[in-house]
């Protein structure tokens, strides 16, 4: 086992782990935080999208313990008292969700693009979600859904 | 999706993650942005007993101007060397080709020595490496050496560095001014290349003077196109100017066949792809 | 405490936004995966990597050793019990069929087949001990592809799926116009249009998809309660309890069965699965609760396959055109079972292949056929986009061959909108449609004469990027379905679905529906609904759904009948809410009931302003201080709702794509569609089902196929290697609606669920056909991957139709330490 201390969601944690656990399992078994789900074995669906020291990655595709002295920050981190992010407001706004499992990981992404490009046009919208795959919507109102962030400011 | 267990080290310095290595020699893995050991873990292709993260490590890290080449650390994550002023202006097709590299949250944590070390031949790096003519350093307990590219990759996912020892940094002489494109070919945005084509040119007037390709996926590693390399030379940059040496870009490969296509016909994709980067590079 | 009602807008019609989203966007989800209870253990399966063999030897010792193992159990020391998983649609008396135990006993018949599950602490461990049972096959031949399989006999010596039926051929069903009194002989069609008309003949391939939900599926079963509660990523909570009693003889009220939020389904969580039953199975055994989640490699082997068919098509015309008859060849694969109803879908297409033309003669042949692959069974559509798919094709296929515009071709023989009601030779009636008014308003939205006009100046100028434009004219039967239609189909269930509204002494109202909504946003819009029906407030209506011991009633979600079948069942119950509210309103205003109007949420005495709202008569009822004589004190109504047809839903997709000659990759350049589903209730979440069901369509043209080895592995594992697109992948569509509104449910709505998928794949591929017919190229074989494009622009006779190369990405083969066939789930081989 291992320990590991880092801030999760704006809360200090530490725990023993075995190395071998995957930093989404830490997410939803040590901490309860369901939140954050599990789409695929091969990184390719990216509905386990965090955000590590601030940036966007796969939290299957990180272990636990190179977590160790990082600040992450889930989908439910993402509301500041109670106040919804922008892109959150968008998704529902626009309808770019149904089921809803790839969903927290296509708001953090989202919100990573904007941060870095707070004016994208649809390609480089498009292009930017490349590594989250959605299978009810379709993309076309994930696509409205971040344009509308953005139009709002989203890029906080 | 759960990988077996290991034993895990995460050492800080380059000396401590060699004596690690040296200890454990096959039954260990370095880890280092993990974007491609990790999922191999999870898919129980490989039970290393002990990972070796070199996370840790910042020496290993950044990107600096060496005069006549621009040094990379192999533990650079693609995004910095994606967004890096040296890598643009002195490197053009290493900027070219990251961009294309997996998705945005991949690029976040994988590394640009990681992804080289790993050797696949359908990754984005390998052929602009072989263009650009990369050195490879390589840091062992014997000291540290240096390997050129087109004696680096070896095999598939296999390379020259050594079970004990590690790779550091990778040294890229500079292009300033050449011309680069990379064609990548693929069916879907998030596949690894069918084919892809990495080509820079120096060019003098109208006319190339020097081409450098690197091929992706037409073969265990990836390869120069160097038929077409020395075909090109002296030629015009016009469709028909470089219509002859396109054509026998497939020369001295061996493509794959599956699932996105038979041998044939990447050997096809070779020649159309070849001739698009080359005249997209030279401004054409 | 009377409340004031302002007279709201209607609902019905507006584009609310979800109330499921709150959670959904904040992450505050329960999923399956998410259980955790107390002293719960987790299970591991060990699956087969052959795809045919005898299991000749199961060693469990070294996993019964492995740390926190609590219990490793076999097909053996289960096969009086476990019992074999349902068949509920035997399409024909004689249909042969396998025995289907969750656990294999002696045999696999598929690679991905359970043969061993660990029960351990932590899903790691169980992971960890799976690894170390060592299992001894002997590998039989294998019946893979589909035309040998069907072939195969004792005496040929071909592989049989199961070698104990004698053959791989499970039912021959067949639907002949002529027999069934609704047509004429195709066969005499047919031979007439050989001498003085047109006959064409084609074979058409549709390969097998995988569903791919983006949740994998996770099933809970705590035995500790009074009853048995099982949770599971089902779209059939109500069909899985009922089941789980059939089979395992537990008495059914001793059963309850929660989907919670379920992410996604398409048909492919339309299922009672191995998986289901053994984690049943284990908690009756151990007395504990217990969890089993699969992982991506483990569904896309082992959930069930959608289409994979061969289609002959022989189609007879006049030379004007005019079609005269139709004729169906399927050869259907249900891979190694007959699943829940998976027997039945290429029936559910029979009826369809006519689609919108007038066909005096038709006829559907359909032979399904036992193979040692993954089952087959409904996947978006089920059995109606391969219908539609083959159509669509030929009708182009005929336009082509007859030089005519394919636009003029499918109006000369469409129901023509005056037509309507319009019965066919398939012996549906078609209530309402207007298939002119769909078309022209496609057409503008696409700009359809702009991209002939460029079509043809690119084709004038060889440009190496062709254009191609691709039609597809779609209807479907949805809003499954007539209990009697199906009783005569040999469906083992009803069609019917139930509803509850129940009044709340404070004014708001539970909605109980049988529907389980996996994504569709059944909560937002039957609360709409509801809120029109009864003038309530939409923020004040509750949607129950997914517990079959709160919403103890229904038939689940498939089939597009969620809003057609159990929308109306919602609004049925309303109604009776205010007829018994009504009666209440009377006495309590002390005037006679037909002198009491319902209005905007109001009973109202005519031509006074007395009156009550009906939050007001619920606190009343509630009270019961002063209700008449023989009154039951309750608002609360229920309704269960058996449909009498089917619903039809029409559409004009158009689709153009540019097609590189040089590399044969296409490029998706717009896409625009007009559709016809009725009454709206509400526009955006029909848009969202539009565009998710367009691009699973455009998915089967373009990227997706499932693929097997010679050794009946599955290459296509991982999302590596399967093809779903990304949003790079993809475009923004042009969707319009127009609307003739139902006539067999009250609100005139229409099915749109799959809608989407059943019209976009024969759109697309034939945009890429008509960009490279000119090369001489009839046909070509989907997935239209950038390879098959270009062997056919290259060669018009063989490229277009090769079998895709049944070899993975090196990432995840042989190179990377896979040996051979090794199941991805054990882990294939440790260093």
């Amino acid at each position: 086992m291992t320990r590991i201390n880092l801030t999760v969601d704006g809360a200090k944690v530490a725990d023993d782990v075995e190395p071998r656990m995957l930093l989404v399992q830490y997410l939803r078994e040590k901490l309860g935080k369901t939140g954050t789900v599990i789409g695929c074995d091969t990184s390719n669906c990216g509905a386990c999208t965090v955000h590590l020291d601030g940036t966007s990655v796969k939290s299957c595709n990180v272990l636990a313990v190179q977590a160790d002295g990082a600040e992450v920050t889930t989908i439910e981190g993402l509301a500041q008292d109670g106040e919804l992010h922008q892109v959150q407001k968008s998704f529902r706004e626009c309808h770019g969700l149904q089921c809803g499992f790839c969903t927290p990981g296509m708001i953090m992404q989202s919100v990573d693009l904007l941060k870095n490009n707070p004016d994208p046009s649809e390609q480089e919208i498009r292009v930017g979600l490349e590594g989250n795959l959605c299978r009810c919507t379709g993309y076309h109102n994930i696509v409205k859904s971040v344009q509308h962030a953005a139009s709002q400011g989203g890029a906080q | 999706m759960i990988p077996a267990q290991f034993d895990y080290l995460a050492p800080t310095t380059v000396e401590e993650a060699l004596a690690a290595l040296g200890e454990h020699g096959d039954e260990a893995k370095i880890l280092a942005g993990g974007q491609s050991l990790l999922p191999v873990l999870r898919m129980r292709l490989n039970a290393p007993e002990v990972v070796i993260d070199l996370g840790k490590i910042d020496s290993l890290r950044g990107i600096r101007d060496d005069g006549d080449a621009i040094v990379i650390g192999a533990m650079t994550p693609h995004s910095v060397v994606e967004h890096d002023p040296l890598v643009e202006e002195h490197a053009g097709l290493i900027h070219l080709a990251v961009e294309h590299l997996a998705d945005v949250q991949i690029r976040h944590r994988g590394t640009f020595g990681g992804a080289l070390a790993h050797a696949d031949p359908a990754g984005d790096l390998g052929a602009p490496a072989l263009a650009l003519g990369a050195q490879f350093v390589i840091q062992g307990p014997g000291g540290t050496r240096t390997v050129e590219a087109d004696d680096f990759f070896v095999d598939l996912f296999e390379t020259a560095i050594g079970e004990d020892e590690i790779l550091t940094a990778v040294r890229v002489p500079k292009h300033t001014g050449w011309g680069s494109c990379y064609e990548k070919f693929v069916r879907v945005a998030h596949q690894w290349s069918i084919v892809a084509v990495a080509a820079t040119v120096r060019m003098e007037g109208d006319t190339i003077a020097e081409a450098r390709i690197g091929l992706t996926n037409m073969g265990s590693t990836a390869l120069r196109a160097r038929a077409s390399e020395a075909a090109l030379v002296g030629q015009p940059a016009t469709e028909e100017g470089v219509a002859a040496a396109a054509a026998v870009a497939a020369e001295g490969t061996n493509p794959p066949s599956d699932l996105n296509g038979e041998s044939a016909y990447r050997a096809h994709l070779a020649t159309v792809l070849v001739r698009r980067a080359v005249l997209n590079a030279a401004g054409a | 405490m009377t409340a004031v009602q302002d007279t709201p807008t209607a609902e019905i019609g507006k584009d609310r936004r979800r109330k499921e989203d709150q959670r959904l966007i904040t992450g505050r989800t329960r999923w399956t995966d998410n259980i955790t209870l107390p002293g719960m253990v987790h299970l591991a399966m060990v699956r087969s990597p052959f795809a045919h063999a005898t299991i000749t030897n199961i060693d469990t010792s070294a996993a019964l050793e492995a740390p926190n193992v609590i219990r490793v159990i076999t097909g053996a020391d289960v096969a009086d019990e476990q019992g074999s998983l349902p068949n509920a649609w035997p399409i024909t008396p004689d249909q042969v069929a396998p025995a289907h135990p969750p656990i294999a006993v002696d045999r696999v018949v598929f690679a991905g087949e359970i043969v061993a599950v660990i029960v351990a602490r932590s899903a790691a461990e169980a992971r960890d001990a799976a690894e170390l049972v060592d299992i001894d096959y002997d590998v039989l031949p294998a019946a893979l592809e589909l035309k040998a399989a069907a072939e195969a006999t004792p005496e040929n010596g071909g592989a049989l799926a199961h070698p104990e039926l004698g053959t791989n051929k499970s039912a021959f069903w067949k639907f002949d116009s002529a027999e069934a009194g609704t047509g004429g002989n195709v066969d005499e069609a047919i031979a007439k249009a050989r001498t003085d008309g047109i006959v064409l003949e084609r074979e058409y391939r549709q390969q097998r998809l995988i569903p791919a939900f983006m949740e994998p599926r996770s099933t809970v079963v705590d035995p500790t309660g009074e009853q048995i509660t099982m949770w599971s990523a089902t779209q059939i909570p109500h069909i899985l309890k009922f089941l789980l009693a059939a089979v395992t003889g537990v008495s059914e009220a001793k059963i309850r069965v929660i989907a919670p939020d379920v992410g996604g389904g398409f048909g492919g969580k339309l299922q009672t699965t191995p998986e289901e039953f053994i984690t049943f199975l284990v908690a009756r055994k151990l007395g504990k609760p217990v969890k089993y989640t699969e992982t991506r490699s483990e569904s896309l082997m082992a959930g069930h396959h959608g289409r994979d068919q061969w289609q002959k098509l022989t189609l007879s015309a006049e030379k004007d055109g005019t079609v005269t008859g139709l004729k169906v060849e399927l050869l259907a694969d249900l891979g190694s079972h007959v699943a829940l109803i998976g027997g039945g879908v290429p029936v559910l297409g029979a009826f369809m292949f006519n689609a919108i033309y007038k066909f005096p003669a038709y006829q559907f042949n359909c032979q399904t056929v036992l193979t040692n692959k993954t089952w087959t069974d409904a996947y978006r559509g089920a059995g109606r986009p391969e219908a539609t798919f083959g159509i669509e094709r030929i009708m182009d296929d005929l336009a082509a061959e007859l030089g005519v515009d394919p636009f003029e071709l499918r109006e000369k023989n469409w129901i023509k909108a005056e037509e309507f009601p319009f019965t066919t030779v398939a012996g549906l009636e078609y209530d309402s449609g207007n298939y002119e008014a769909a078309t022209a308003n496609a057409k503008a939205l696409f700009g359809y004469d702009e991209l002939r006009a460029e079509q043809a100046r690119r084709r004038e100028s060889g440009d190496k990027v062709q254009l191609g434009i691709g039609i597809s004219t779609f209807t479907e039967m949805c809003g499954l379905a007539p209990s009697r239609v199906l009783g005569s189909l040999d469906y083992g269930a009803g069609g019917w679905e139930h509803a509850s509204v129940r009044m709340l002494p404070t004014g708001k109202v539970e909605v109980l529906t049988g529907a389980t909504a996996h994504g569709q946003g059944h909560a937002t819009a039957f609360s709409q609904i509801v809120a029109d029906r009864l003038g309530v407030a939409f923020e004040d209506i509750e949607v129950l759904h997914g517990d079959t011991a709160i919403a103890h009633k229904g038939m689940d979600t498939y089939g597009s009948r969620s809003l057609v079948v159990g929308g109306e069942a919602v609004v049925k119950a309303a109604d009776k809410v205010i007829e018994k509210a009504k009666v209440i309103a009377a006495h309590l205003l002390e005037a006679s009931e037909d002198d009491v109007e319902f209005s905007g949420g109001r009973f109202t005495v005519k031509g006074t302003d007395q009156g009550l709202a009906m939050a007001e008569i619920a606190l009343a009822t509630f009270a019961a201080h002063n209700l008449p004589d023989g009154v039951e004190p309750s608002l609360d109504s229920d309704v269960t709702f058996d449909p009498v047809n089917f619903n039809y839903p029409h559409g004009t997709h158009l689709c153009a794509m540019e097609v590189d000659t040089e590399t044969g990759q296409v490029t998706m350049r717009k896409y625009a569609a007009c559709d016809d589903i009725g009454n709206i209730i509400n526009p955006l979440i029909v848009e969202g089902q539009l565009h998710g069901g367009i691009v699973q369509g455009i998915a089967q043209a373009l990227w997706e196929e499932a693929v097997y080895d010679d050794s009946g592995t599955l290459v296509t594992g991982s999302f590596v290697d399967y093809l779903l697109p990304t949003a790079a992948d993809t475009i923004s569509f042009d969707l319009d609606h127009t609307t003739t509104p139902a006539t067999t449910n009250t609100l005139g709505t229409k099915g749109v669920g799959e809608a989407g998928t059943i019209a976009s794949t024969p759109a697309v591929v034939n945009a890429v056909l008509d960009a490279i017919r000119q090369f001489g190229v009839q046909d070509i074989r989907m997935p239209c991957t950038p390879e098959r494009v270009w062997k056919a622009i290259n060669d018009a006779r063989g490229g277009a139709h090769a079998e895709t190369v049944a070899a993975a990405a090196p990432h995840f083969d042989a190179s990377t330490g896979m040996e051979g066939t090794t199941d991805r789930t054990s882990g294939g081989n440790p260093a």
